[in-house]
């Protein structure tokens, strides 16, 4: 290496890209200048569709395909990287600068063991011989923490945990010893529980390493814990840049203050249990896999008017026991009384006017609604199935739907294609309360959405409770949204309920350790917060 | 903003976004698309085209050789072979096209029922299918018509059954995709009935794939039963049909008259033309020209 040690690692110099979407080339990343010393992390902070991934991709010399450099520097290690061909910035890919993306699983190679892969970069192009490089890895799975690391790397990718998958591919980007890794998002997809550790190993490493890194994500409470300066990405342009602790305590820029107040989420009214009796309930409930138990004993209420938040982590039971209650999945003991009224265990067994009654809308409103049908449709079916609406007195109504979700008539005539993703979600609600319900059941309808979105869909559900009277099932990981809209919370693992109670009361004082280890693993929008757990552990 | 302005206009315009589509199809499609509105146009017009009728005999002489009276000379019994020609157009292609459409309601409806129920009745069904793909098409049709005797009906269903399993299998794969998908569970806990989720629900998604497969599928009706009627158990005459045509005629390439070679190469120009417009909606639906 040439470069002093002061001089940047990498240096982005008013840098523009445009992409092509429609047959029209928009400007994506609009002359963004960032530069990096090493050893320092730098957080990329901003909404889907700001240009971070765009901006941590061009870091490696790459574009994505449709997208092209209409202006200003990439300079890696003093060397403007978009001046070489491609064929030399490939060389560079892996030795130099190396990129860890949000999904370990569909970045490794299912067919091949975790070492061959974790070593092929180094081996092929970083001149070390197999040993050198297995020696190499080895001491990274000690770095990040990795268990049993002597055998870890013998391993299937299928056969490891998503958090070790995650660390193994930090793994692999390191093996090298490269100069800048770009973190694309890396704990996104993971469980809370799961991203401290996850966290915890990459700090570790960055700093043992001293290797300079640029830190990709939405999330402001996990930026804040591992890199030393934030900038903040909107449409493209970077709108304030400032050392982490400055960022943190005073945001000066309109809009990174606006992405800050997102957390303080709307406050939900607190316990409202006990009117009189449950709209739902659920006793002595249990559902197989096949010879998989999923459900254990569930028993829970859902009174009327009332959000019942239902929290866990993946594979804990909470989605199953959501499909349990609308029908898609029958039960092998216990039962699901409605209204007093035992509900029949399979959709084609209940009548449309209990199915009419209890609603679910969808994580993934991309999936949940169809491609091909306009909104008009989508929201006019379920009037026409239960209420025999037709022509103009079923537009009117939809019409009406839509204001409901805060929409107007100008998004009647669209597809979901020509919907944003919370517009999407919006025209989703509005589809479920077309069906005039007594209970919907929402599974983790806004962890797909962005924060300042999330916010405004959960203070608008909270409206409409209010004036519906309409309770909710909210099935989520997410505490914060859990503090904003929940009555009652119960607390699932592994197929049971570990805790459940009022809202105050279990966030405040659970009980259950398995509730406190998930609440203790939220990230605070504090710098410093990882440091307390780690100390904590040490002591 | 600028985007709802955009989309504003789309919708009604549905007519100008399909010209615009049209405008930027590649060459070869846009040939392609030239061609079969020729041959659209003539069958559709046949009766107006043609000099002479489909059977009416016009000269004494048979095989006369090309004329100012009779363009392309006249037949094995002095029928005017152009005006035959052109009837042929009508004939070849209404039968093919009615054909293409009984086997693409049948295979899809089945389909996307199958993907949707799932379990032994997929099993029975896709066996089912398995078994008739198993027999080579035109043997099997030969077989039955000879049964049962050849008429354009007979013909045409049997042919129609055939086609459907190529239907069914394209349509169940791409339904399986579909069925898995949100949207569909939803119809379902809604108490939607299965043909309401597969009309409304599953069709309009697999539609495109299953649209280039009709173009494909109609060029095999379509020299299936040219080749049934060359073997003589098609379209039976009077009526003019291109298959028949070239065998009755063949007698001629003997002589060195190509005459009997043209309703051949009328079947291949049609062939060809359509896979060229097949080809660019294949791609289409696959985003695979997304890149270019």
């Amino acid at each position: 290496m040439t470069a002093t040690p002061s001089a940047p690692v990498i240096d982005l110099v008013d840098l523009k890209i445009e992409a092509k979407s429609n047959d029209q080339w928009s400007k994506i990343v609009n002359g963004v200048s960032l530069s990096i010393r090493p050893g320092e992390v730098l957080g990329l902070v901003g909404e889907s569709g700001a240009g971070k991934s765009t901006v941590g991709l061009a870091a490696l010399g790459y574009f994505r395909p449709g997208a092209k450099v209409t202006g200003g520097e990439v300079r890696l290690l003093g060397q403007n990287i978009l001046d070489i061909p491609e064929e030399e910035r490939r060389k560079f890919r892996g030795t130099k600068v190396a990129y860890v993306a949000q999904s370990a699983q569909a970045a490794f190679n299912p067919a091949y063991r975790l070492m061959d892969q974790i070593i092929m970069v180094a081996v092929d192009r970083g001149g070390l011989t197999r040993e050198a490089a297995q020696k190499r890895a080895l001491d990274l799975f000690h770095a990040l923490q990795l268990p049993d690391p002597r055998n870890f790397g013998k391993r299937y990718p299928h056969q490891v945990s998503g958090g070790q998958l995650q660390r193994a591919m930090v793994a692999m980007a390191m093996i090298c010893n490269p100069a800048l890794i770009i973190f694309d998002e890396p704990t996104t997809a993971l469980d809370v529980t799961t991203q401290v550790e996850v966290l915890i190993s990459i700090r570790k490493v960055i700093e043992d390493y001293r290797v300079a890194a640029i830190y990709i994500t939405h999330d402001l409470a996990v930026v804040a814990q591992v890199a030393h300066r934030v900038a903040v990405l909107r449409y493209g342009e970077v709108v304030e840049e400032a050392p982490i602790a400055q960022i943190m305590e005073r945001p000066t820029h309109p809009y990174t203050k606006s992405l800050w107040a997102v957390h303080e989420m709307p406050v939900g009214q607190g316990d409202r249990h006990g009117k009189g009796a449950p709209l739902l309930a659920v006793t002595g409930l249990g559902a197989h896999y096949g010879d998989f138990q999923v459900l254990t004993a569930i028993d829970l209420d859902v009174g009327r008017g009332e959000t019942v938040a239902l929290v866990g982590e993946s594979g804990s039971g909470k989605s199953t026991l959501g499909r349990v209650i609308v029908g898609l999945k029958e039960v092998s003991s216990g039962q699901v009384v409605y209204e007093g009224k035992p509900l029949p265990g399979t959709i084609r067994r209940r009548s449309l006017e209990m199915l009419k009654q209890i609603q679910i809308i969808y994580q993934s409103a991309d999936t949940a609604l169809n491609p091909r049908q306009t909104v008009r449709k989508i929201i006019g079916r379920p009037l026409t199935l239960y209420q025999g609406l037709r022509g103009a007195r079923r537009e009117e109504r939809v019409l009406e739907l839509l204001k409901l979700v805060e929409l107007n008539e100008t998004h009647i005539d669209r597809t979901p294609g020509q919907l944003s993703g919370g517009q999407k979600q919006r025209i989703a609600i509005a589809r479920a309360l077309a069906a005039d319900p007594r209970l919907i059941v929402c599974d983790e309808i806004t962890s797909a959405l962005d924060k300042v979105v999330q916010a405004e869909v959960l203070r608008m559900l909270m409206r409409l409770q209010e004036r519906l009277g309409v309770s909710y099932l909210f099935i989520t990981h997410d505490i914060e949204v859990v503090r904003a809209i929940a009555d009652r919370v119960v607390v699932m693992q592994d197929g049971k309920i570990v805790e459940q109670g009022g809202k105050d009361q279990v966030l405040a004082q659970p009980r259950a350790d398995y509730t406190r280890k998930l609440l203790d693993s939220v990230p605070d929008m504090a710098v410093g917060w990882l440091d307390g757990i780690v100390a904590a552990r040490a002591a | 903003m600028q985007q709802s302005l955009e989309v504003r206009s789309a919708a009604p315009n549905r007519f100008l976004g399909t010209l615009k589509l049209v405008g930027s199809a590649p060459p070869s499609a846009k040939f392609g698309m030239v061609i079969v509105a020729i041959y659209a146009l003539v069958a559709l017009l046949a009766p107006l085209l043609a000099p002479y009728g489909e059977v009416e005999v016009v000269s004494r002489v048979p095989f006369e050789p090309w004329s100012a009276n009779h363009l392309l000379g006249t037949d094995q019994l002095g029928r005017d072979f152009l005006s035959r020609l052109i009837f042929g157009a009508r004939n070849s292609i209404s039968i093919a096209l009615l054909t293409t459409a009984i086997s693409f309601v049948i295979g899809c409806l089945l389909g996307v029922f199958a993907a949707l129920v799932g379990g032994i009745v997929d099993q029975v069904i896709s066996r089912l299918v398995d078994a008739l793909m198993s027999v080579p098409d035109l043997i099997f049709t030969l077989m039955i018509l000879s049964i049962f005797g050849s008429s354009v009906l007979n013909l045409i269903l049997i042919i129609a059954v055939l086609t459907s399993t190529r239907f069914y299998r394209i349509a169940r794969a791409a339904a399986l995709n579909v069925a898995s998908l949100d949207f569909v569970e939803h119809a379902k806990v809604r108490g939607e009935s299965l043909l309401w989720i597969a009309v409304n629900e599953v069709f309009p998604n697999i539609l495109p794939l299953i649209l280039s497969e009709l173009g494909m599928r109609f060029c095999f009706i379509f020299l299936n039963i040219a080749a049934l009627s060359f073997l003589g158990v098609g379209i039976q005459p009077p009526t003019a049909e291109w298959g028949s045509m070239v065998r009755d005629n063949a007698a001629l390439i003997n002589m060195g008259d190509i005459t009997p070679l043209i309703p051949a190469a009328a079947i291949a120009f049609l062939a060809i033309a359509v896979n060229f417009v097949v080809d660019w909606l294949l791609n289409r639906a696959s985003g695979l020209n997304d890149d270019a």
